[in-house]
Parts: structure tokens; C-alpha cells; sequence
């Protein structure tokens, strides 16, 4: 019996599966685009740093996916756990306690920092959900936009410790862990592991992302698929009714809120030693609502969807709406208008930055409320209710 | 009285009496902040009945209320400008314009708020709570991008065209601007508790906050009822948009957020979806404002006024006045 490879692997069956398929998708991108983009720049690494930064916002996304996905707790400060995860880092990674009434620097590994700001993170994350998560809906919501409105303030203001508004510079980099240096690694050609150098190179940046990011997709997709990952569902679908099957909603809740801010400890510590500088403008609410709306972009509650939408939205944010003048400029001197036409148009499109982004959220929502990718047991119970409401519409008109 | 209970009065408590103190020990600075407070007060009071009105009739957390407030401002200037205003003194024409600008521009943002409403949240009236929360997200970008399309990144001057008139009795100075300010507020605040309490729309849009579907059985148009209360809301704001354009002189096109989050937070303190609870909420708020900034310093105002978003609904979630909403 010879069996086609498409039936050995059940391929067929595999690939039917939409997720397995964006995966699929995801990871062969991921692994081709330094490649591809880097021998087609002509070695220039730009857009490799480009998708350094759009690796934490899906980080970002995929955590901020547990609370709102998830478990349906509207998270609107969600830039404070990651300003508070950056701040981790920054702190015990720079020279700034040097300068604070410490008088003391302190470098901290980051192999161990990255760990610890997690937790700090998500020891925020309880804290404030310990009194609020009885609070229901929009309370919630209200709150922690209250939160994520008071942490980059405090940042500013306990400049003594944090430098305030001159933020924190000259973060350390790190290094390959110690268990993976040896005989085997550096920059030679028989060596084995490549000695990345994180000071010089987004490639050892972008390896690091995309690390991070597959172990949280692991992580997170466990979680769903676990007793904890049904119980967030069914408080979603209805808090009473879970109540009463025996789930402790609030400790139920805590776990989103905590891990899901764990998730941005995470993002805020790389972020923090990518960009070798934090400052609290980097953690207002924009960045919040950008998160927010990637995850419901993307799709609630579905993380190949929500790392789908952080990617398109990133793109759209900071790549195409930022570079919308200079291709209309180009394309207007193309068409053969003179420059001076060329640079109004050009300032007028800077000028309709906000607008544009606006209006993509407006027509978004109006559009596909749904999502690109909308998880597929949300889809069914979103067609389910219309089905409910056409049968209502149907009873209505019968009766009249 | 629980738990929770005693530690929002504890708090009261503490605050009441640390502000005694200063009242005893400084009278005529305490005074003279409580003034500024007032009038603060009264702005953020207006901006919070739009987000409290509409919270309470379709449960949205209107983030473009802000922008709708600012947007009045900038409207305000460009009707100004068609009169032969005269700033620095008072004159018939600065009259005549103060008459005119302040219908036209409640009306225009009446009904731009409308249009908002139309396009933006009742398509998605049965959507998932998140999908109106996105687009009044994007409606207030949409609107500070219309701002800034228009006067560009820059502080924006609006005319001075108050009488300049002022005076001090036992040492606190009293502008005419803050009379003006508290008394216009207070016009306003009343004909709206009119407008709610004694009219038949007023009666549909309480009943459409209480229950959406009985409301309908009963024969009210709801799609009309809403479209009423955002239009409402945005007369109120765009009033506040124009007395904080007379009374500070500038605007730019970013206010809206942070002065919408402080209205939104006024509307919470006061008990959301509670008309007296805004009012009272946006008042409080002001004064509270002013004296974080007199007493403890202007960079912790925000830290305060969110700290007290937060502890008043983790003590008291239905805020000051605040009925009980039960949980649909």
C-alpha cells in the first residue's frame, strides 16, 4: 500500500483547518520575510526593525485576546501593564538608578528580567482586579481606562526615580543566555548557534519576537483549550449562569486579568530593550485602543485571527498611513503635476492622518463587526442570535 | 452600611476635613479656588450630561463627546468671525454676536452629533457591545482629524468678547466671565431638568433608558427618542465648547479627550445614567480639580481625578446619586 504523502500526514484534512492553515501561513512568513526582505534591500535591515516593533504589538494583542476574548472583560488601560512591564526592565537594566536617590545602578540580566517583569505585570493586574473584577461591564472597562490613564502620569511625576519626562535611555541589551554560549556558538562558520549580537543586528531582535510570540501562541491556545479557558468562555456567555455551574467567577476573572497582563510584562521588557528607551508618552491610550482594536480586528477570542489584525493594523498604523504623502507625491509627479501640486497634496494627506484612521475603525466595525478572522464559535452564536432576530422579525410581521 | 460603605465616608471624611483646614487657615486663597473650581465645574457639568444621557439610554460609553465639545469651540470661532467683533471691550456688536453664535452653534452640533449617531451606533444597535465602543472610538479620532485638518496642530484663539468687568470683595477677585460661566451652566442644566421631567419626549427618553422594548411597545419611537438624546447632548456640550472658548481663549484640537475623560468621570462620580448625578458630578469634579491644583500640585490633578473614578466604583459603583441599574 503506497500512501500519498497528502494521506500520510492527513494533510487534506489538516489544511481544512482554517487555523492550522494561518499558521502555517504565519510561520513560513515568519521565517522567509528577513530573508527575502534583506537579499531584496540589498542587506539593509529597516524593515526588519519595523517588524521587530510589529511583534510586540502582537504580543500585545494576543494578550489583551485572554481578557476581552476570552474571558469578555473590556480591558481599556491595558498600555499601563506594559509601560509597567517596560519600566521593570528599564529600572534594573540602565544606568537611571544611578541617579535617583538609590545612587546605584543595577543590571539585571535580562533573561531573568524579562521573567520578572512579567510577573510584576501581572502582579499589577491583580491588584487592580482584586477590588474592581465584581464591578460588571463597563465598570470594568471604566476603570481600568482610569488605571491606564494614572501609571504614565505617576511615571511622569516620580521623576526623581523614573526620570519622568526625559525618559529612560542607553537600556542594556541582552546577550545570548550562558547555556547557549559555547563551543559550539559564534560567528564562525562551523559554529552551530550564531553569536546575535542584539546591539548591531534587528535580526537577533526579530528571532527573539518571533520566539516570544510562538511560545505565547502555545501557551495561550492551551489555556483555551483548557478548564480554565471553558470557564472564562462561560462567564463570557453568562456570568449567572456560570456562577451557578460552580465557577468561581472573580478568581476566574483574576486568572484573565493577571495573565493577560503577564502578556504585556512580557512585550513591555522586550520592548523596553529593543528600543533601548522608554518614556511614559510611549504607554497612553492611544496605544490601548490600538491593541483593542487589533484584537477586534482580528477577531475576538481567536489568536490566529488577532495576530492577523495586529499585523494588518500595525501596517496600516505605522507604515501605510505615515507613508501615505511621500507615495502621493510620488505618484503625483508621476502623473506629471508639477512639485509644488505634488507637496500640497502631500501636506494635505499628513494633515488627514486622523481622519483616515477614524474612518477605517468607522467602516471596520460598520462593515465586518465580526473581525477578519472571527473565532468560529463566536461566528455561530453571532449567526445564531441574527437567525433569532429574523425568526422575531418573521413571528412580528405575522402577527400585524 | 458595609464595608465598602465606610471606606468611601472615611474618604469623604479625610478630604472634607483637610479641606476645612485650609479654609480656616486661608480663607481668601480657598475662596478664590473654590471660583475657579466652580466655573471649571460647570463646564465639565454640561460636557458630563451628554456622556450620562447617552450611557443611560443605549448603555455607550460616547468617547466622541469630548470631540463633539471641542468641535463647538472651533464652529464657535468661524461664526464669530462674521461679526465686527470687538475683543477687550464690550460693544452692541459683541452682544448681538454672543446672542447669535450660541443657538446656531448648539444647533450645528446638534446636528452633527445626530448624523453621528445615525451613521456610526444605530446600525450596530444589536451588534456586540464592543462594535459601537469601536466606532465612537473612531468618530473621535475622525473629529480631532476634521480639527486638525482645519486650524492645523496649533492652539486655536477664540475672541475675547466678554465684558472685561470684574471686582474684589474681601480680597477674592470675581471676573464677570465666572458669573457668566455659572450662570449660563446653571440656564442650561435647569431647562434640560424641564425638558426631562415635564415634556412628552423627555418622558419617551426616560422610558427608553428604563426599558428599551416595553418603551417601544408602548408606542415610542425609539430610533427617534435616541436621535433626540444625542442631539440633546451635544446642545449641552456644544454650549460648555463655547463658554470654555470665552472663558479660556484658546482651544486646540486635543481637548476634547482629556476634558471628555474628566466629563466622563464627573458623570460617574455623579451615578451614571443620573441626570442631578452629572450635574453635581461635574461640579464636584471642578472643584476638585482646582484644588489638586492649588494644593497639591497640577501634575497629580489627573492622578487624583482617576483615582477618584476608580475609587468610587470600587466603593460605590453606583456613584453619588446613582440608581441601581439591573444587569440586562
Amino acid at each position: 500500500m503506497s500512501q500519498t504523502l497528502l494521506q500520510r500526514f492527513n494533510l487534506r484534512e489538516r489544511i481544512r483547518d482554517r487555523d492550522t492553515a494561518v499558521y502555517s501561513i504565519l510561520v513560513i512568513a515568519a521565517i522567509l520575510f528577513p530573508i527575502v526582505d534583506i537579499y531584496a534591500n540589498g542587506g539593509g535591515t529597516a524593515d526588519v526593525s519595523q517588524a521587530t516593533r510589529a511583534g510586540t504589538f502582537v504580543l500585545l494583542a494576543i494578550g489583551l485576546n485572554v481578557v476581552v476574548g476570552f474571558a469578555g472583560l473590556l480591558d481599556l488601560g491595558y498600555a499601563a501593564f506594559y509601560a509597567i512591564g517596560a519600566y521593570t526592565y528599564a529600572l534594573f537594566g540602565s544606568l537611571q538608578l544611578a541617579s535617583s536617590p538609590l545612587h546605584h545602578a543595577i543590571h539585571v540580566n535580562f533573561w531573568i528580567m524579562i521573567f520578572v517583569a512579567m510577573f510584576v505585570a501581572a502582579a499589577f493586574g491583580a491588584i487592580l482586579g482584586f477590588p474592581t473584577l465584581r464591578l460588571r461591564g463597563d465598570y470594568l472597562a471604566i476603570v481600568t481606562l482610569g488605571f491606564g490613564e494614572i501609571v504614565p502620569q505617576l511615571f511622569y511625576n516620580f521623576d526623581q526615580w523614573t526620570g519622568g519626562i526625559n525618559a529612560i535611555g542607553l537600556i542594556d541589551q541582552p546577550h545570548l543566555p550562558f547555556w547557549v554560549q559555547g563551543p559550539w556558538s559564534g560567528d564562525g562558520d562551523v559554529k552551530v548557534v550564531q553569536n546575535f549580537n542584539f546591539n548591531t543586528d534587528p535580526v537577533a531582535f526579530y528571532v527573539l519576537i518571533v520566539i516570544l510570540i510562538a511560545i505565547a501562541v502555545i501557551l495561550v491556545s492551551n489555556l483555551y483549550k483548557s478548564r480554565l479557558g471553558r470557564a472564562w468562555m462561560a462567564i463570557r456567555e453568562d456570568e449567572v449562569a456560570a456562577a451557578a455551574m460552580g465557577i468561581n467567577t472573580v478568581s476566574t476573572k483574576l486568572l484573565a486579568f493577571g495573565i493577560g497582563a503577564s502578556f504585556s510584562g512580557f512585550a513591555g521588557a522586550y520592548y523596553a530593550a529593543n528600543l533601548a528607551l522608554v518614556s511614559p508618552d510611549n504607554f497612553l491610550f492611544i496605544v490601548s485602543i490600538t491593541v483593542l482594536v487589533m484584537v477586534v480586528l482580528g477577531g475576538m477570542g481567536n489568536i490566529s485571527g488577532v495576530i492577523l489584525g495586529a499585523l494588518v493594523l500595525y501596517y496600516v498604523v505605522f507604515v501605510l498611513i505615515p507613508g501615505l504623502p511621500e507615495n502621493i507625491t510620488n505618484l503625483a509627479s508621476s502623473v506629471g503635476l508639477s512639485s509644488d501640486v505634488a507637496g500640497t497634496i502631500a501636506d494635505a494627506t499628513t494633515r488627514l492622518n486622523f481622519i483616515i484612521y477614524g474612518l477605517i475603525l468607522v467602516a471596520m466595525m460598520l462593515l465586518r463587526p465580526q473581525g477578519i478572522l472571527p473565532s468560529r464559535v463566536r461566528e455561530q452564536e453571532l449567526k445564531h442570535a441574527s437567525v433569532q432576530e429574523d425568526e422575531a422579525a418573521v413571528e412580528m410581521t405575522h402577527q400585524e | 452600611m458595609s464595608l465598602p460603605d465606610y471606606g468611601f465616608y472615611i474618604l469623604c471624611a479625610t478630604a472634607v476635613l483637610l479641606l476645612a483646614t485650609q479654609a480656616i487657615t486661608h480663607p481668601t486663597d480657598f475662596l478664590q479656588v473654590t471660583i475657579f473650581g466652580l466655573t471649571q465645574g460647570a463646564i465639565y457639568a454640561l460636557v458630563a450630561l451628554g456622556y450620562t444621557m447617552v450611557y443611560g439610554i443605549i448603555e455607550l460609553i460616547n468617547f466622541a463627546h469630548g470631540d463633539v465639545f471641542t468641535l463647538s469651540a472651533y464652529i464657535g470661532t468661524t461664526v464669530l468671525g462674521f461679526f465686527a467683533i470687538n475683543e477687550g471691550t464690550f460693544t452692541t456688536v459683541n452682544l448681538i454676536a454672543l446672542v447669535v453664535v450660541f443657538p446656531v452653534v448648539m444647533l450645528v452640533m446638534g446636528g452633527i452629533n445626530v448624523g453621528i449617531e445615525r451613521v456610526a451606533y444605530r446600525p450596530l444597535r444589536n451588534a456586540p457591545r464592543l462594535a459601537p465602543l469601536i466606532t465612537a472610538i473612531g468618530m473621535s479620532f475622525f473629529l480631532e482629524g476634521v480639527m486638525f485638518f482645519w486650524k492645523g496642530p496649533a492652539t486655536v484663539h477664540f475672541p475675547d468678547i466678554l465684558p472685561q468687568y470684574s471686582t474684589t470683595i474681601g480680597g477674592v477677585f470675581f471676573g464677570f466671565k465666572d458669573i457668566f460661566v455659572v450662570v449660563t451652566a446653571a440656564i442650561l442644566v435647569s431647562l434640560l431638568a424641564v425638558f426631562i421631567n415635564r415634556t412628552k419626549l423627555g418622558k419617551a427618553m426616560r422610558a427608553t433608558a428604563q426599558d428599551r422594548d416595553a418603551a417601544q411597545l408602548m408606542g415610542i419611537d425609539i430610533n427617534r427618542t435616541i436621535a433626540a438624546t444625542f442631539f440633546i447632548g451635544a446642545v449641552l456640550a456644544g454650549a460648555g465648547g463655547l463658554i470654555w472658548g470665552l472663558y479660556y481663549n484658546t482651544v486646540y484640537f486635543q481637548l476634547g479627550f482629556r476634558s471628555g475623560l474628566i466629563a466622563f468621570t464627573a458623570a460617574v462620580f455623579g451615578g451614571i445614567g443620573n441626570i442631578p448625578g452629572a450635574a453635581l458630578g461635574g461640579l464636584l469634579i471642578g472643584l476638585i480639580a482646582g484644588y489638586s491644583d492649588t494644593y497639591i500640585g497640577s501634575k497629580w490633578t489627573q492622578v487624583v481625578v482617576f483615582g477618584i473614578l476608580i475609587g468610587v466604583l470600587v466603593f460605590r459603583p453606583t456613584g453619588l446619586l446613582g440608581m441601581r441599574v439591573p444587569e440586562k
